[in-house]
């Protein structure tokens, strides 16, 4: 695309015009985003901000007992203490870290895996397809999160394995879909093109099929992070997650769970936050798939 | 058939539907535009209104606005349609829905799609009349059974008692049809009934229509784009454009002396001619070739067929008859289990990866859809571009000059480099398919039904420009089409195929001239002509059925 | 042969051959133990004589192919094998694997069952209103709610429930523990906050995809063909719609039901409920490896049941095979 973009330039100078025409049509679409998708990416922008800026605005560090188990709120310290004497904001404001990143880390691992596999099936067809489909079949006839538990008590429970077990699993669903969508692009008539025209593989994936294919694995993308993030949560939450001393959400709300009977909303908090993130990317990636299944008319 | 008059000539009575200054708008990207822009027409009882134009004409949404419906993302916005004295527009949802089915019926261009696939027809036939209590179950049953032999369905009265799946395509537009007459309505839409059908199953479907619209003296309005057809059906032709009326007349003054430029150019389509020239030395030769899909199922059988250098063979048949495939064992995309594709004098290896580059580069493809045969998200530039770097190596300046140059030959400009392919009209991307295969600088190009998806009057455009091209560049084409007016156009000589056969090749004015072979005979009779007495006479002089020549023809 | 009772028996087939390779696939992780696994459960304080003493009694010397056979001969007659915590001979009683998960299966089913029961009428119902009156009022503020409930992880739900059910206004109990002979409404009563949040998770998604099938099914030529012929708007869902819709629905049925039962394991621990997602939590902290892998072999069971049941539902109404040509 950008190598167009300036060979074209040379001989045609309306060609930028062109160019700067896709970007205010990108910022029309963006400013008639309903509200739920404007509140979806604000939030997002700012989980972001947090994770990134962490350590500058979290009032005490990490993991540092700072005061007495399950302190009240207000006074020193904003949101109180948890259950060993931690700061409970600063442990908040480390979690978007932790716990956002290591879901963000096994998605992007689960997307490389799984979308690589998906187009050499769709494009190969034949036994390759045969063999890596029936597969992912068998992997995903057994419930993700049980999968997920049966090899935590095997291998036991790391921040390592837990990435490489959930990135895996979570693989088999972007394969079914990067294939499915791929099967619909390599039946096109330019692909078949390209083929006659004697192109090598890696050159008909890269620029014919990976660029018609980019919006559903986009809104797969954000559909595909959440669901690792609530089950990399929820795993937290049953201890088999992320282990402490890391500050992260899913493990807060089981550590701090006991204040809920003397109706103490604290645990709510950390709960709250993954699902914030979760509705508001939601909320986005709903936008996005109306939008792209619109605009492609 | 004993009371089928030719058209124009039917009694004609009182005002049955009048639609005055229709206004429809449609949704897209959140914003209502006009489509169909104050439209009027007003139709008697037992008088067939053609309404034809091209694609975006609005024709379907005027006729569905008939029975005062709109599709969704579409709404009625202004005029009135008043039908035998009811304003539907005005009129509650529930008056408009006792009229649709009883009073006013529609037959759908896909009868495959358009019937449950979850009932047997004869359920779906008679559902309107029981519900409107008309007749009691067995009445009507019987009654469906006399209307699907009025329209010579095979097997009246069992046809009936089948799922949609286990009815072929031309029997099923029938079936729609016998559903629309069974409350007898007073007026029934025809929405591009045969456009889906090979030519000659559409005789048979065009002929059924006519026939029981005459005897049940019932009005229509007949919707296609297809000018010989609606001068088969229609007493009244009116021609759409953009959503709004160009004119409007009896159907042989509108034929003989149509009076805007726009009609004109549409009649003018049909002129289009190429003087046959002999052939020379062959460029390509396909010898003996047999093929099919995965060991089984045989789709081409003992095929040769030879095409001369600066030459244009068409290749001719209905969908079945595997002219495709012949396209994609030529191509290598399909190895034959028998012959040999011969190629300036040397035999090809059969599949594609064991051909070399130059040798690709010889043999160009342009498609049917222009729509998916360009990269929606490779602009011109790429497009083009791409076969000059990948087999001339020319990148740069070199590469720029090489492509305002093709652009130049398929009568575009520089402007277009930027474009992305939805960005183009459907005739512009066609032209772009057509600069990408010249890229290549090919000695053959294989068109396959690079016409079928466009307009009338874009296809014109494509095909004078192919002549122009062979003239110029001495390429040669083999032509791959179902459409014997497109073959008259521009070939110099004839292939006939019928279930994976040559039934008959040679020059075009031998193949176009009798004595034919009996499925060419049929295949050329079948073909629609714009003289309104066309079917009436084809049927007096036809003494076989289509049937019997496609059961005996091997 | 029939060909629905030819598809419906290959798929039958596919099944138990899928049921199959999980069993293996399920029983070879073990593989995956590494070395120190033995002192991991017995303590740092094992001696070596007590790390094979172990090794041997669960099997962990034999070839992976004869502990596989072993195993699964057993889960045929009904036997999971010996828990380890009574493995080692350190701890005086036996426990059968069995036993443990039998009544506690029971206590799931009998969550699941409910929840299921108010969930699948309550989210078909709203689904089709939902597709029916598509972008209205209603419809837009029910997609906003399903897709923050689906959102939400289900502890996340869970907790507010108490907050407020339990809590704040003590209507019901926050701790859904139940006993064998405790009576029925009384057990109605106890499971009502977990109850409430599985279908809070279940309705939300599964009215979306019944939304989802019905447009799709809506938008089809037939439908409007219907329209065209002048049915009424009841008979247009009732005749053309509904036969075509089963097989979308029941497949949104059994994928949700599928999910209720991988949902139940977090809610289980959250209301300590005696369940099996409960016991599997437990055996997985513990690593209590043959308690994890019968718990796993009857969730995968449960999932794999259920998917089957959708696709022979999918293949017994389509008129294609039940009429062919």
């Amino acid at each position: 695309m950008s190598e167009s973009a300036q060979t074209g330039q040379a001989i045609v100078p309306p060609a930028r015009i062109g160019r700067r025409g896709r970007m205010s049509r990108v910022w029309r679409v963006l400013r008639k985003a309903p509200p739920t998708a404007w509140f979806g990416m604000i939030v997002i922008a700012l989980y972001l901000v947090t994770a990134v800026f962490a350590p500058l605005l979290a009032p005490y560090p990490e993991t540092e007992l700072v005061g007495g188990a399950f302190e009240p709120w207000g006074g020193q310290f904003v949101l109180g203490t948890d259950q060993l004497g931690r700061d409970m904001l600063s442990r908040l404001i480390y979690g978007a870290r932790n716990s956002v990143g290591i879901a963000f880390m096994t998605t992007m691992l689960s997307f490389i895996l799984g979308s690589a596999l998906g187009l050499t099936a769709a494009i190969s067809r034949g036994w390759v397809d045969q063999v890596l489909s029936r597969a992912v079949d068998v992997l995903m006839s057994i419930p993700q999160l049980i999968f997920a538990l049966v090899l935590l008590s095997i291998v036991g429970s790391s921040i390592f394995n837990l990435v490489i077990i959930i990135a895996v699993l979570d693989s088999t669903r972007v394969f079914r879909l990067s294939r499915s969508v791929a099967q619909g692009v390599v039946v096109m008539d330019y692909v078949e093109a390209a083929r006659l025209r004697g192109e090598k593989l890696p050159w008909i994936m890269r620029r014919e099929i990976l660029p018609n294919i980019m919006a559903p694995l986009v809104a797969e993308f954000g559909l595909r992070f959440c669901f690792v993030f609530l089950t990399i949560s929820a795993l937290s939450f049953l201890g088999l997650g992320i282990q402490p001393p890391t500050a992260d959400w899913g493990s807060m709300v089981r550590d701090n769970a006991a204040l809920i009977t003397y109706g103490d909303v604290t645990p709510l908090l950390p709960a709250g936050a993954i699902a914030l993130l979760t509705v508001a990317m939601n909320f986005v990636v709903d936008w996005f798939l109306h939008k792209t299944s619109g605009l492609r008319e | 058939m004993t009371n089928a008059k030719p058209s124009g000539t039917r009694t004609k009575g009182d005002l049955l539907l009048e639609i005055r200054n229709l206004q429809i708008e449609g949704e897209s990207d959140e914003v209502w535009r006009p489509i169909v822009k104050g439209v009027d027409f007003t139709l008697k009882r037992g008088e067939v209104l053609g309404l034809i134009g091209e694609s975006g004409a609005g024709k379907s949404t005027i006729g569905l606005a008939a029975m005062g419906y709109a599709r969704g993302g579409c709404r009625i916005s202004g005029g009135s349609v008043v039908f035998d004295g009811i304003d539907l527009l005005a009129a509650s949802e529930e008056t408009r829905r006792k009229l649709r089915g009883s009073r006013i019926a529609y037959v759908a261009q896909s009868a495959a799609a358009s019937f449950n696939p979850a009932h047997r027809l004869m359920e779906q036939t008679i559902e309107a009349e029981l519900r409107e209590g008309l007749r009691t179950a067995a009445d009507a049953e019987k009654d469906a059974i006399e209307l699907y032999g009025r329209l010579r369905l095979p097997n009246p009265g069992e046809i009936g008692f089948r799922y949609p799946h286990q009815v072929s395509g031309g029997q099923l537009q029938r079936a729609m049809t016998a559903m629309a007459m069974t409350c007898r309505p007073d007026l029934i839409i025809f929405d591009e009934p045969t456009t889906a059908l090979d030519v000659t199953t559409q005789v048979e479907v065009l002929a059924a229509i006519r026939d029981i619209v005459d005897q049940f003296h019932t009005a229509a309005i007949y919707i296609t784009h297809d000018l010989a057809v609606v001068a088969q059906m229609a007493d009244r032709i009116k021609v759409l454009r953009y959503g709004k009326s160009v004119e409007e007349a009896p159907t042989r003054e509108m034929l003989t002396n149509p009076r805007e430029d726009y009609t004109k150019s549409l009649w003018s389509v049909r002129r289009l001619g190429k003087q046959e020239q002999a052939g020379g030395e062959p460029v390509l030769q396909v010898k003996n070739v047999t093929a099919a899909y995965g060991n089984t199922v045989r789709v081409l059988s003992n095929v040769t067929v030879t095409v001369p250098r600066g030459r244009t063979v068409a290749v001719v048949g209905e969908s079945g008859s595997g002219k495709s495939t012949l396209a994609r064992v030529i191509t290598g995309l399909l190895p034959p289990i028998e012959g040999q594709i011969i190629f300036n004098g040397e035999a090809l290896p059969p599949a594609l990866k064991e051909r070399s580059s130059d040798t690709l580069r010889r043999i160009q493809m342009i498609y049917q859809m222009p729509d998916t045969a360009l990269n929606p998200r490779q602009t011109v530039y790429e497009v083009i571009g791409r076969p000059i770097e990948f087999y001339r190596g020319l990148t740069g300046a070199k590469k720029e000059a090489r492509i305002v140059e093709l652009l130049k030959l398929i009568e575009m400009d520089e402007s277009y480099v930027d474009r992305l392919p939805s960005e183009l009209s459907g005739g512009q991307k066609q032209r772009i398919c057509i600069a990408r295969a010249l890229a290549a600088e090919p000695e053959l190009i294989i068109c396959d039904e690079v016409t079928s998806a466009l307009d009338q009057i874009v296809q014109e455009g494509i095909l004078q420009l192919l002549m122009r091209l062979q003239r110029e560049l001495n390429v040669s084409y083999l032509f791959i089409t179902h459409d014997i007016a497109t073959v008259r156009a521009i070939s110099d000589e004839i292939v006939v195929m019928f279930q994976g056969r040559v039934v008959q090749q040679g020059p075009k004015t031998k193949v176009l001239s009798p004595p034919h072979p009996p499925y060419t005979e049929l295949l050329l009779s079948s073909v629609p002509e714009m003289d309104p007495d066309w079917l009436t006479n084809l049927l007096a002089r036809r003494k076989v059925t289509p049937e019997s020549i496609k059961a005996g023809d091997r | 042969m029939n060909p629905v009772l030819r598809t419906v028996l290959q798929r039958l087939g596919l099944g138990i051959a899928t049921l199959f390779v999980v069993s293996i696939i399920i029983s070879l992780t073990i593989e995956m133990l590494p070395g120190d696994f033995a002192r991991a459960i017995l303590g740092q304080s094992a001696t070596p004589e007590t790390v094979a003493a172990f090794q041997r009694e669960v099997g962990l010397d034999r070839h992976p192919a004869l502990r596989y056979l072993d195993w699964i001969g057993g889960v045929v007659r009904g036997d999971f094998g010996e828990s380890y915590a009574s493995a080692g001979s350190l701890a005086g009683h036996r426990r059968l694997v069995a036993d443990m998960i039998g009544p506690r299966l029971l206590n799931t089913l009998f969550l699941a069952s409910a929840a299921a029961l108010i969930a699948v009428p309550l989210s078909l119902f709203l689904g089709v209103l939902a597709a029916l009156y598509r972008n209205s009022i209603f419809d837009r503020v029910v997609n906003i709610v399903s897709l923050t409930s689906i959102s939400s992880p289900e502890f996340f739900l869970a907790y507010i429930l108490i907050m407020f059910l339990a809590v704040k206004f003590p209507i019901f109990v926050s701790l859904a523990s139940i006993s064998p002979n405790m009576p029925f409404l009384d057990r109605l009563y106890v499971i009502a906050l977990p109850t409430l949040t599985l279908v809070l998770v279940i309705v939300a998604q599964m009215m979306r995809m019944t939304r989802a099938a019905i447009i799709n099914l809506l938008a089809s030529p037939y439908i409007e063909m219907s329209r065209l012929k002048g049915a009424k708007p009841l008979q247009i869902i009732v005749r053309h719609a509904l036969p075509n819709a089963w097989a979308p629905i029941v497949n949104v049925i059994a994928l949700n039901l599928a999910y209720l039962v991988v949902g139940v394991v977090v809610v289980e621990v959250v209301f300590t409920y005696p369940g099996i997602g409960q016991l599997m939590v437990d055996a997985v902290s513990k690593r209590d490896l043959p308690v994890v892998q019968g718990c796993a072999l009857v969730f995968a069971a449960t999932y794999i049941l259920l998917n089957l049941l959708a696709d022979i539902v999918t293949i017994v109404s389509n008129p294609r095979l039940l009429h062919p040509r």
